[in-house]
């Protein structure tokens, strides 16, 4: 798989303040394939998107993306690499002060000098796939949660790009916009033949959709496989996760003094 | 041991001042740098001075003209003394352009939009849409930050101006029409007191000045702001503070610098 994936990622270590938060990590991405990276708040999910967006530097190992290693570009390679890859942010990230179709239309004006006609059909193309071409002239606040996320995965995708990366693109979502903003991602993915990097707690959501499964936990990957192989995993921590069970190795208490003793008993 | 735990404190806090002031001019030499693209795209600069210009013309107008109507009275009541009530058209307008215009417009700027710009970007970045930018391989300096420096250091000259010239309608409203001074003479004497170099372009030189610093505070808070709601709120509360006393302070260096020995 790693010979023709697009993104590859070997030995990452990184630390924030001498505190080790990812350590270790092996992954590769290959093309056309949609694959979630799940664990707990706080595992490093976001901070191993950030390196692969290059927003973070390695303090060992590297991310290579389309044969580049992104902590080596200069700040015009990373542009010209970031123009290859879309984001989903977690609550979308809309420029509050542009109405829908500008967002949409952002990326096409800063990067292309396409004219305002074909920006035009192409904002409301992308719209359209996200089933949202009658909202081109409503502000961001004038969007629902669910909406909002469409609208940013319809920027997301503005330019085609061969990477998208998602993160936690189902948190605070309803039951219905979960459906429909889980089944777009993957959509969108094969319509493009990206690669597609979901970040994600959402077991259930999650599952239906991706090729394949990476499990953090502090910072390393415990587990990896199919949907199905991780639903029949009997390690521990997986189990807990899957089927959401209070305790495990994840303790439901944190950790504190004597209970006796605070409560002067 | 007190006094050493208050050293230490001092000397942290020193430290963290001078890491900031050092992180703001960092700042502003990239929103120089970075400026070139504004001006290829006035629209955006263009954008950004009818919120913080245009916006602000109401503030501007009533304070101006409230400000020239006290010192029509104060001035009146004072030159009355030396039989120099002649001259409250020149002592008005001295006033204006000299002082009051400019560090008032620029207060009351920093107020109302450096204030709103503080929060904005703070806000932007709270919200990831900084993050987005980048990731979408778009420089937020460039994009967010020049055309509202821009649009700040144009718009605080052509503020401060309109103050002092509703200052000088208050000042004639109040002297002129409700006291009875002679009209002729206010603006006369006016006329000949006031130098265009001296006088005017000084104060174009301070509103400019100030509008620099003001805009440049107002843009680092908000794009240092921690992003939390605490973290803007203090962001925003910072800007005012700073550029209050920044302005006071830049206006008596300019005031030495300009007007020593006229």
């Amino acid at each position: 798989m790693s010979l023709s994936a697009l993104v590859e990622i070997r030995d990452l270590n990184f630390s924030y303040d001498k505190r080790p938060v990812l350590e270790g990590i092996n992954m590769a991405f290959p093309k056309g394939k949609l694959i979630a990276i799940m664990g707990l708040s706080g595992c490093g999910k976001t901070t191993l998107l950030r390196h692969i967006g290059g927003a973070l530097k390695p303090t060992r190992g590297y991310v290579k993306v389309d044969g580049q290693v992104i902590h080596e570009l200069d700040q015009d390679g990373l542009y010209a690499m970031r123009r290859k890859m879309g984001m989903l942010f977690q609550f979308g990230a809309l420029f509050t002060d542009m109405s829908v179709y500008d967002n949409v239309a952002f990326q096409m004006r800063e990067h292309t000098d396409l004219p305002e006609e074909i920006i035009h059909d192409l904002v409301l193309m992308k719209l359209h796939a996200v089933g949202l071409r009658g909202t081109h002239n409503l502000m961001p606040s004038e969007l629902s949660g669910g909406m909002a996320r469409r609208v940013a995965l319809a920027r997301a995708v503005a330019l085609d790009p061969m990477l998208i990366m998602y993160d936690e693109p189902f948190a605070g979502l309803d039951p219905i916009s979960l459906t429909v903003v889980g089944d777009l991602i993957r959509r969108l993915n094969d319509a493009l033949g990206a690669a597609s990097i979901v970040v994600t707690h959402d077991v259930q959501e999650s599952m239906k959709i991706v090729d394949y499964v990476y499990f953090m936990a502090n910072g390393v990957i415990v587990a990896e496989g199919t949907p199905d192989e991780i639903r029949a995993s009997d390690r521990d921590f997986v189990h807990q996760f899957v089927h959401g069970e209070m305790d495990g190795p994840v303790p439901f208490h944190y950790p504190g003094g004597d209970y006796r003793q605070d409560l002067n008993l | 041991m007190p006094a050493a735990k208050t050293i230490k404190v001092i000397g942290r806090r020193t430290i963290n001042a001078v890491w900031r002031i050092g992180l703001a001019t960092r700042f502003f030499f990239l929103t120089l740098v970075y400026s070139g693209s504004s001006f290829r795209r006035f629209h955006l600069i263009v954008k950004e001075l009818f919120s913080t210009g245009v916006m602000s013309l109401i503030i501007i107008i009533v304070a101006g003209l409230f400000v020239g109507m006290v010192l029509g009275l104060q001035g009146y009541e004072t030159l009355k003394r030396y039989g120099s009530e002649s001259a409250l058209g020149s002592m008005v307008a001295l006033s204006l352009v000299r002082e009051l215009g400019p560090v008032v417009a620029a207060l009351l700027f920093a107020s109302r939009a450096g204030s709103a710009m503080t929060a904005e970007i703070g806000l932007m970045k709270a919200t990831e849409q900084i993050s987005a930018m980048e990731m979408m391989a778009v420089n937020p300096i460039a994009r967010i930050v020049a055309p509202r420096f821009w649009a700040g250091v144009i718009s605080m000259p052509l503020l401060a101006a309109l103050f002092s010239a509703v200052g000088v309608f208050g000042g004639y409203f109040v002297g002129v029409v409700q006291i009875g001074v002679d009209e002729g003479s206010f603006w006369s004497q006016m006329q000949a007191a006031v130098d265009f170099r001296d006088d005017i372009l000084n104060g174009v030189i301070k509103s400019f000045a100030f509008g620099t610093v003001v805009t440049v505070i107002a843009l680092f808070e908000g794009y240092d702001a921690p992003p939390t709601a605490e973290g803007v709120s203090g962001a925003t509360t910072r800007t005012v503070v700073t550029s209050s006393l920044a302005i006071l302070m830049l206006d008596f260096v300019l005031t030495a610098i300009m007007f020593r020995g006229n």
